[in-house]
């Protein structure tokens, strides 16, 4: 049989272009022009845009809250001008008219952002936090410490994940803490599956085992290697939570959960407000709606790009 | 087959039993007094002091778990502290409604969202594929409460189209057989109630089912596009089958794999869609009464019924499991 | 090459039918997706295969065999691919055939046997059914039917037990089974034509001889014609009767397998030949593998494609691109053939 012509073994399947773990040590070197040539590929991808833009917008907006408006949240000065069946809409004075307590709409929503970030990177930063450690302790030492922290995983899992954030915050009492708490309690589960998943996959892998027959102590191979090749897919999960977190405040809000002082604007208790005043002022409810499907939409766009480019098997 | 259920099932009881030590931990992590707390407002000393003896209160952590599983089993799952009613019986009572409000989002997910993804996938890259995807994405992420209240407003509110709230109109008189209106409407013949009660699911129905609906979309068309570049497919053709065989015995036989997986994960967004939703709706099940007992802090009641959300929750993986293994032979032999 | 080699398989084709079966006259198939440039991937490709032919195509990979066979069978995807000239299937032209007719053909007239058994077959589907879909699509036949005859297949591929087998799935198959199983589906109907690409490529070196054998007996046997799609000689001299090399997407020697393995004269098939191990070399001999690698390709329309590696090149072979052209009893498209002497060299060591 022919020697050098390698036979062609049909398409390449998943296996020949598994991630990170196969190869050698050029690990490192591979991890650097792995997030370059991702810088690239999200750089031409219009979506990768389109969310960076939506997720920039809303970061600045809500920093940028106190500045971009000349009134205070949830000062309610103006409901005087509010009737059980008009609400004031746009003005020379209110950009976007008041909403039915007789606050400033346009003044709650750009605080509402600010809410919904700060609930929303509190949350994400707990369970990524919480859970990435649980999942690195479960994968990396395996035993009986994986078998426990994956049954409390299995336990959390058991409940869907707004239910579970719901008692969560009943238990911790009615403040922002609790509804953060609870929602970063909530994300968890997939951060700590995600970790441990990556753990042991890359146990597998022979840069692994060749770090390790060169006596390097388990903890270095961990944190030297295994941690920093699990950061994309953990950064692509965060914020694809991000999204999901924003909607969860939301919800805990409107469920009557979380921050109770109505000065405080966020987008949930917009809604709630918003419903029966719906004919008059359809605005008051289809704005702040809008604003969470848009800044979770942003954060969905972009994560999803992210993960496609850091994707060494996209194919385009 | 049987094995393998069994095994799922065995599975499941550490997990539950998990739960139940979180729950029971829970009730003595909430602020202040447990019998207070389970009381609420209706504290009185000599409730008080028996409460605490009925639960245990006063006795070592271990008894009054004891105390807790022996309840569990025989069915007693506490009361509610706003109607007295056990909660065990409120939830049969309303779960019903839950379950015809979820199966129809279900369904009419899945009846819409299959062949959606389907062509999306058959079309990548033309019109409708990208008005597909971009429709699916801006499902994903519209909070599901936000489409209920708009839904409720446009179509019943402004338009008048489609009823507001309830189940059914508290003008028909219609006979509750299995307390699933639209079946027991068919059961006993009263068609009026069944359509009525067909109509009311409409709104609330459509509003639970987008999430899921678009979930779908997009896995189905993810995994065609996959499946349609696999050798077997080029089989298929090669073999000079007609495209309807090659579509459902090769493509989409495989294809649904991951479809069906999604569904079992679907059903926890289901339930949770179900307590936003049911309030916007007033919808009368569980989700509704989940929402009350939040507010209500009516502890009973949120214990009881997320156990049995649970339950069946897990009940539910189990069976999507089980419709796997039918389908895909190759997971059987585990 | 010993006589051994050359003796084996002989076959007489049936050559009084002077109308060939296929027909591929100037076949070409272009790759280009938006934004990127435009891959011609065959080029230039001419061939006839009569009624009961054995017919070899070498190449390796990346020489555009597989997509020219590919493109026969109508299997290309539809966009992004551009194919160009003409396949006469028994007179009738395939490539302008709506996507119906051309499905009642394959399977029917011309089946293919694939490469790659482990992902080849449905894996959620019994064999029994995969098997039987054929019959019922072209036959009509009923499941009863269908099922009996495709136990019979089953058992003409040499797989004991075929009524189990039947209601089996592939992954409980080994891969020589499964390929066995290929052949059976490629043969149900009894086709005129069998195209197979690379078969054996993806088994075991032992089961490769069997599943070579089980093919020239069943092509014996159903008096089909066929197209042996192979990077491999070794294949080709047990096989076929006409051997067509290709390089780059363009053939470039075409003759009756006996004078090609008797004097080659184009330095990639003569480079092929000298690179195959053998048993009666003397110890110490060095193999000769032809030097550079198929990345290292000249594009046809600046010159000759193997040019870089060839060791007979010319000036003239790196910019102008030499044309296929009758040399004797052959095809050639060379610009500086071996000679005589180098080619009996070839053959002799």
């Amino acid at each position: 049989m022919t020697i050098p012509l390698p036979p062609s073994r049909g398409p390449m399947t998943g296996a020949d272009l598994e991630g990170p773990e196969s190869g050698a040590f050029e690990e490192s070197e591979r991890g650097l022009s792995l997030w370059r040539g991702a810088w690239h590929r999200l750089r031409r991808n219009p979506t990768a845009i389109i969310g960076a833009l939506i997720v920039l917008a809303f970061v600045i907006i809500a920093l940028a809250a106190p500045l971009l408006t000349q009134y205070e949240p949830g000062s309610a000065q103006w409901s005087g001008q509010v009737t059980p069946t008009s609400v004031p809409g746009p003005s020379a004075e209110h950009l976007l008219g008041l909403d039915r307590f007789g606050s400033d709409l346009y003044t709650q929503l750009i605080f509402g952002a600010r809410q919904s970030l700060i609930y929303g990177v509190v949350s994400t930063a707990i369970g990524l936090t919480v859970g990435s450690l649980l999942g690195i302790l479960a994968g990396g030492l395996g035993g009986w410490v994986d078998t426990a922290i994956m049954r409390v995983v299995d336990i959390m899992l058991s409940i869907p994940s707004l239910l579970l954030a719901v008692s969560i915050a009943a238990v911790l009492g009615q403040n922002a803490y609790s509804v953060m708490i609870a929602i970063g309690a909530a994300q968890v589960p997939i951060f700590a599956r995600l970790l441990r998943g990556s753990m042991l996959s890359q146990n597998k892998s022979d840069y692994v085992l060749a770090a390790n027959s060169l006596g390097i102590r388990r903890s270095r191979i961990i944190t030297g290697h295994v941690v920093p090749n699990s950061i994309g897919p953990t950064i692509v999960q965060a914020t694809l939570n991000l999204a999901t977190a924003i909607i969860e405040v939301a919800a805990l809000s409107f469920l009557g959960l979380g921050e109770s002082d109505p000065a405080v604007a966020e987008w949930g208790r917009m809604l709630v407000a918003a419903q029966d005043r719906f004919d008059a002022a359809p605005q008051l409810a289809i704005l702040p709606g809008a604003a969470i499907a848009i800044t979770a939409l942003g954060f969905t766009l972009f994560g999803e790009a992210l993960r496609e480019a850091l994707d060494p098997r996209t194919r385009r | 087959m049987l094995r393998f259920v069994l095994r799922r099932l065995a599975l499941m009881v550490p997990v539950l039993v998990g739960l139940s030590i979180l729950l029971f931990a829970w009730v003595r992590a909430l602020p202040g007094d447990p019998a207070r707390a389970l009381l609420g407002q209706r504290a009185t000393p000599e409730g008080i002091a028996r409460v605490n003896e009925v639960y245990g209160f006063n006795e070592p952590v271990l008894q009054q778990y004891l105390i807790y599983v022996k309840a569990l089993l025989t069915g007693d799952f506490g009361r509610s502290i706003k109607t007295g009613q056990p909660v065990l019986e409120s939830f049969v009572e309303k779960f019903p409604a839950t379950l015809e409000l979820g199966l129809t989002a279900l369904i009419l997910a899945v009846i819409f969202g299959v062949p959606m993804g389907y062509y999306a996938a058959r079309h990548q890259g033309r019109f409708l594929d990208t008005a597909i995807v971009s429709g699916s994405l801006l499902g994903v992420v519209t909070p599901v409460f936000f489409l209920a209240i708009l839904l409720k407003l446009v179509f019943a509110n402004w338009l008048g189209w489609l009823p507001t709230s309830l189940r059914q109109d508290p003008r028909i008189d219609a006979t509750h057989v299995t307390n699933f209106y639209v079946l027991d409407g068919i059961l006993t013949q009263e068609w009026d109630a069944a359509w009525d009660a067909m109509v009311h699911l409409v709104l609330p129905a459509v509003a639970l089912a987008t999430i899921p609906l678009a979930i779908i979309v997009r896995i189905t068309r993810a995994s065609v596009a996959d499946v349609i570049n696999e050798d077997y497919v080029r089989t298929a053709e090669s073999k000079g089958l007609s495209s309807r065989v090659v579509s459902r015995r090769h493509v989409l036989r495989n294809a649904l794999l991951p479809v069906v997986t999604t569904i079992g994960l679907q059903a926890g967004l289901l339930f949770s869609g179900a307590v936003l939703t049911e309030t916007v709706f007033s919808f009368n099940g569980i989700g509704q009464f989940l929402f009350a007992a939040i507010g209500g802090r009516d502890y009973p009641v949120l214990q009881g019924f997320i156990l049995f959300i649970a339950l069946i929750y897990a009940l539910i993986n189990l069976l999507v499991d089980v419709l796997y293994g039918v389908i895909d032979p190759r997971v059987r032999v585990s | 090459m010993s006589e051994e080699v050359l003796s084996t398989g002989s076959h007489t084709p049936d050559s009084s039918g002077s109308e060939p079966l296929l027909s591929v006259k100037d076949l070409s198939v272009t790759f280009g997706l938006r934004g990127k440039r435009a891959v011609r991937a065959v080029d230039e490709v001419s061939f006839d295969i009569r009624p009961g032919e054995h017919f070899g195509l070498v190449g390796e990979s990346g020489s555009g065999k597989s997509v020219t066979s590919l493109a026969i069978m109508g299997l290309l995807p539809k966009r992004g691919v551009k194919v160009g000239g003409e396949v006469k299937y028994a007179g009738r032209s395939l490539l302008d055939l709506s996507k119906k007719k051309m499905s009642e053909i394959r399977g029917r007239d011309i089946a293919m046997v694939f490469q790659d058994p482990m992902t080849s077959l449905n894996p959620v589907v019994p064999i029994g059914t995969q098997l039987g879909e054929i019959l019922e699509r072209h036959f009509g036949l009923r499941k009863q039917e269908s099922r009996d005859r495709s136990g019979d297949l089953l058992s003409r591929v040499g797989i004991p037990d075929p009524v189990r087998r039947l209601k089996e799935y592939p992954h409980q198959l080994s891969g020589g089974m499964r390929q066995r199983v290929l052949i059976a589906m490629a043969l149900a109907c009894e086709p005129r034509l069998l195209i197979a690409d690379e078969p054996t490529t993806a088994l075991d070196v032992t089961i490769q001889a069997q599943v070579l054998e089980l093919l020239k007996e069943l092509v014996a046997d159903t008096d089909a014609a066929l197209l042996m799609i192979t990077h491999d000689l070794g294949v080709v001299a047990g096989l076929c009767d006409k051997v067509t090399v290709m390089y780059g997407g363009r053939i470039v020697e075409a003759a009756d397998r006996d004078t090609l393995f008797e004097e080659p004269k184009h330095p990639y098939t003569g480079g092929l030949l000298e690179s195959i191990p053998r048993l009666d070399t003397p110890r110490g001999v060095p193999l000769k593998p032809i030097p550079g690698s198929p990345t290292q390709m000249l594009p046809w329309s600046e010159g000759c494609a193997f040019a870089p590696r060839c060791h007979n090149r010319l000036d003239v072979c790196m910019t102008d691109p030499p044309h296929l052209e009758p040399v004797g009893d052959r095809r050639l498209r060379c610009h500086n053939p071996l000679s005589a002497d180098e080619s009996a060299e070839v053959v002799s060591l």
